[in-house]
């Protein structure tokens, strides 16, 4: 597991095309809404914040990537019954931390990877958890058990969606 | 002052995201715990996602009633055997329980129940959720232009899915009845304890509101009943899984969902219920005593004698209730409970019901001369007891509800029985002294028919 500290000059910058940058948030909202039909236990894993994570630490931009997170997070607000705006903050925290975290380390290698998303579903989860409980008085039931096993296999999913996506990465 | 914000700019822009978001959230709990304020972002996200969803089940369905229709067709040969074999079981089946329905549409009418029928559904096809288990939604192929709007009952055949939360003009989100926002009214069927249905967090179903000494048995089913003005009552909701004691003197009541809540692929929104009066009233009305004719083994029915034919003239008083009894009313066995001052008096009704229902109440102490008929005693609501002490006089006044069918509405013909000066429970009391004295012998002037009246 390599997980190396590098300049802001060392690390590569990539960019998307518009197709990629709107059509891969929106695939997988879509896959989130419609998978868990089908198969429920889809319903743990996290497609959008997995994207979120992956444009952010991509382009290494705060501002690019806290935008990202606040726009997937609305439109998977909306989808949803509760208020708009708990996926939304939970994400746009999540996406500036992950780009923040890669101008700072270079994250390319699986092993980086995996531990990266398991802290971040983790973040998610706690950023969402306090805002439902906090703002919302949402009932909700905070289980370190679950939150990890979910981390994990968000992370193993995370990790084999990063390799796909990075087919479509653009040098800067 | 530049160098600052040029410095600080991420983080600044990250606050001020976080804030715009969190005063969004904030006016929305503010102002309504409903969805209608944030309608638009809404109706953009669904137009966003669901004509994808809509596509790909067409898709989908396609190729599967392809798969199956035109390919994949090993054992529908004895598959229709066994299906035809089935058909045959559930006529049998059928005739049974449509004579059962009919006879309880006619009690029905006959005590003013209003039922509630199921009278137009809408088909949909689920093609999405959420996403998210924290917010157990569907999405479904029909919406506002299908005539569906909010708060109407989703049902499968199995039992309750959920109601519709927001309608759009081609889907409309159903919220399931595992959500923690969600809550039907319930009752269980045999115990007939009733509580409201949640959803937890976990996306479990538990039933709410029911008292720790209780007794609730695993394995119950439960049906919805009525009381959230959503859904119809009867219809199944699950059965009960585990019982546990909970907080507050109530029980834990685990519910698994008849409808198989995570694999929902069409269901029927309930557009419209009626609540009427039983069919019974359309069709030919009958006396209860007729209908209990029907079901009870009886002795072929005696020919009219004279007096009973005089008895049933109008205008006679006293025997306007017998007279329409003895000939007529089919021969049952009474059953006999312990009467007041030790003798006995037959129960004239269904056993085990006690509570009459205010409409058709017979003079409890009618003597047998008067022989309360039976088309009253079940009018009175199926449950009113009418005990027939042997020996008492007919001092009661005696109501018209055995008017044999000539009044037009057997409720309103059974409501002004309320009022019997001698009826049984004064006679039988105790007198002041609380000593009981026996009643005098009294003459009787006619055969007791109502031993004859069924129940």
């Amino acid at each position: 597991m390599q997980i190396t500290y590098t300049s802001g000059e060392q690390v590569e910058v990539y960019r998307f095309s518009v197709p990629v940058t709107v059509g891969v948030p929106l695939l997988a909202l879509f896959l989130q809404a419609f998978v868990p039909r089908r198969f429920p236990l889809f319903s743990y894993l996290d497609l959008p914040l997995l994207v979120t994570i992956f444009f952010a630490m991509a382009r290494r931009s705060p501002i690019s990537g806290l935008l990202t997170g606040a726009v997937i997070g609305l439109v998977q607000d909306a989808l949803g019954h509760h208020h708009i705006g708990l996926f939304g903050i939970a994400k746009t925290v999540v996406g500036f931390l992950a780009s923040s975290l890669g101008v700072k380390l270079d994250v390319e290698n699986a092993g980086a990877r995996l531990l990266v998303t398991l802290g971040f579903y983790l973040v998610h989860g706690v950023v969402y958890f306090t805002v439902a409980r906090g703002m919302v008085n949402m009932a909700l039931n905070w289980s370190w058990g679950r939150s990890i096993l979910a981390g994990l296999a968000n992370a193993v999913l995370g990790v084999m969606l990063y390799f796909v996506l990075d087919k479509f990465k653009q040098r800067t | 002052m530049e160098s600052v914000l040029g410095r600080y700019r991420n983080l600044i822009i990250l606050v001020g995201v976080l804030f715009l978001q969190v005063l969004g959230l904030a006016v929305q709990v503010k102002r309504s715990a409903d969805a209608e304020n944030t309608r638009l972002i809404r109706i953009w996200a669904v137009s966003a996602i669901t004509p994808f969803e809509r596509g790909l089940v067409w898709v989908q369905n396609g190729c599967g009633n392809l798969w199956h229709n035109y390919f994949y067709l090993r054992g529908v040969r004895a598959e229709n055997r066994q299906l035809r074999e089935q058909i045959e079981q559930m006529r049998l089946e059928q005739v049974r329980l449509s004579d059962d329905a009919a006879q309880a549409h006619r009690l029905q009418a006959l005590l003013a129940f209003k039922e509630q029928f199921v009278s137009r559904t809408v088909a949909a096809q689920v093609i999405g959720s959420s996403g998210s288990d924290l917010s157990r939604i569907i999405y479904i192929d029909k919406g506002e232009n299908d005539g569906l709007r909010r708060d109407l009952a989703v049902i499968t055949a199995d039992g309750i899915v959920g109601k519709i939360l927001q309608v759009f003009p081609t889907v409309s989100q159903v919220l399931l009845i595992n959500d923690q926002s969600s809550g039907v009214g319930a009752i269980l069927e045999k115990s007939r304890l009733q509580g409201v249905l949640r959803g937890t967090p976990n996306g479990e179903v538990m039933l709410e509101r029911v008292m720790s000494d209780e007794q609730v048995a695993a394995g119950e089913p439960v049906l919805t009943s009525g009381g959230d003005q959503v859904f119809p009552k009867g219809l199944p909701v699950g059965t009960v899984m585990k019982v546990g004691t909970g907080k507050d003197l109530f029980l834990n009541v685990k519910i698994k969902p008849a409808a198989n809540l995570s694999k929902l692929e069409e269901v029927l929104v309930v557009t419209e219920k009626q609540e009427r009066q039983s069919a019974a009233q359309d069709t030919e009305r009958m006396r209860a005593a007729d209908i209990l004719a029907q079901r009870l083994p009886s002795v072929p029915d005696k020919p009219p004698t004279p007096e009973a034919s005089a008895a049933a003239k109008p205008g006679n008083a006293a025997t306007g209730a017998g007279g329409a009894t003895s000939s007529s009313v089919p021969h049952s066995k009474p059953s006999t409970v312990p009467g007041p001052q030790g003798g006995t008096a037959k129960v004239q009704g269904p056993v085990g019901s006690t509570k009459p229902t205010g409409s058709g109440i017979t003079p409890a102490g009618t003597a047998p001369g008067t022989s309360t008929p039976a088309g009253s005693h079940a009018a009175g609501s199926g449950a009113a007891r009418t005990a027939t002490v042997p020996g008492q006089p007919a001092t009661g006044e005696v109501s018209n509800t055995a008017a044999p069918k000539s009044s037009s509405d057997p409720v309103a013909k059974t409501g002004s029985s309320k009022k019997a000066a001698g009826s049984k429970p004064e006679a039988s009391q105790p007198d002041s002294s609380g000593t009981q004295t026996p009643p005098p012998p009294q003459p009787n002037p006619q055969p007791p028919a109502a031993e004859d009246s069924p129940h």
